[in-house]
């Protein structure tokens, strides 16, 4: 995905081997979307849906890349992974359907709402998955 | 409710700076599940929760959820007490179940 060369881009990479600091990209996000002085409302909508996101990588694909970038009139997050792949697509957005396994629902996850809640909270949401491969996300959030 | 009211009604233990005890809260959110509380919790809230690890306070903390109160006599650690306070979010432990934790709320004002 190419992005506007003007954008401010921001990297993060995800652990993928320690679920005590999954978020802490978004928690980073946040702070910095803050401080650049974005409405509140905008502000939560992305943070929840990287964060979601975040979870994902670390549950199904042992963690990944985490992409920002910051134009006048738009928020693109971009979280790669080279986990295995989500075999169908349709069925990973309804609400409800999970593949996590049963520990990580011990721990508040895999209730089957992160995609849905990734759709819900923003404003373009692309899912590009080859099984065996990865999983690109890419979120869009305009901010004007 | 502020969350000193909260706090008094559930009997709770409360880590928090003294200016927080006076926010007072709009609503509340109860559930074990963090992706639920993500479809539908609100900025200004309270959590209430079962679940005691870290993703609790990060849930909490992207929502911009002020407030989260621990059911069922659980005991947070060191670490998440920490992490919710370096994040200005108030933590309160209750012996109270959750659906007694919600009676209490919503009979003290709490309706959403």
């Amino acid at each position: 995905m190419t992005e506007d060369s003007n954008a401010l881009h921001f990297h993060y990479d995800v652990d993928g081997n320690n679920f005590t600091s999954a978020g802490e990209a978004s928690v980073q996000v946040k702070r910095m979307l803050r401080q650049m002085g974005y409405h509140p409302d905008l502000i939560r909508r992305i943070s929840v849906a990287m964060y979601e996101g975040e979870i994902n990588m670390v549950i199904h694909a042992k963690g990944g890349d985490a992409d920002v970038y910051v134009t006048p009139d738009c928020i693109t997050v971009i979280l790669k992974d080279v986990g295995p792949g989500i075999k169908d697509v349709n069925l990973a957005m309804q609400e409800g359907y999970s593949t996590a396994p049963d520990n990580i629902r011990s721990l508040g996850f895999g209730a089957g709402m992160g995609l849905p809640n990734m759709k819900r909270y923003s404003d373009e949401l692309i899912i590009d998955s080859v099984v065996g491969v990865g999983t690109t996300i890419t979120m869009k959030f305009k901010s004007a | 409710m502020t969350i000193r009211e909260i706090a008094e009604r559930i009997d709770a233990v409360v880590y928090a700076e003294p200016e927080q005890m006076d926010e007072d809260l709009s609503g509340a959110f109860a559930s074990d599940m963090m992706s639920d509380v993500l479809a539908f919790g609100e900025g200004h809230a309270v959590l209430v929760t079962g679940l005691l690890n870290p993703q609790i306070v990060r849930t909490a903390h992207m929502l911009d959820m002020s407030c989260i109160i621990v059911v069922r006599g659980k005991v947070a650690s060191e670490e998440i007490k920490q992490l919710a306070a370096s994040n200005e979010i108030a933590m309160l432990e209750t012996k109270m179940t959750m659906f007694e934790t919600c009676g209490k709320l919503y009979e003290g004002g709490l309706r959403k």
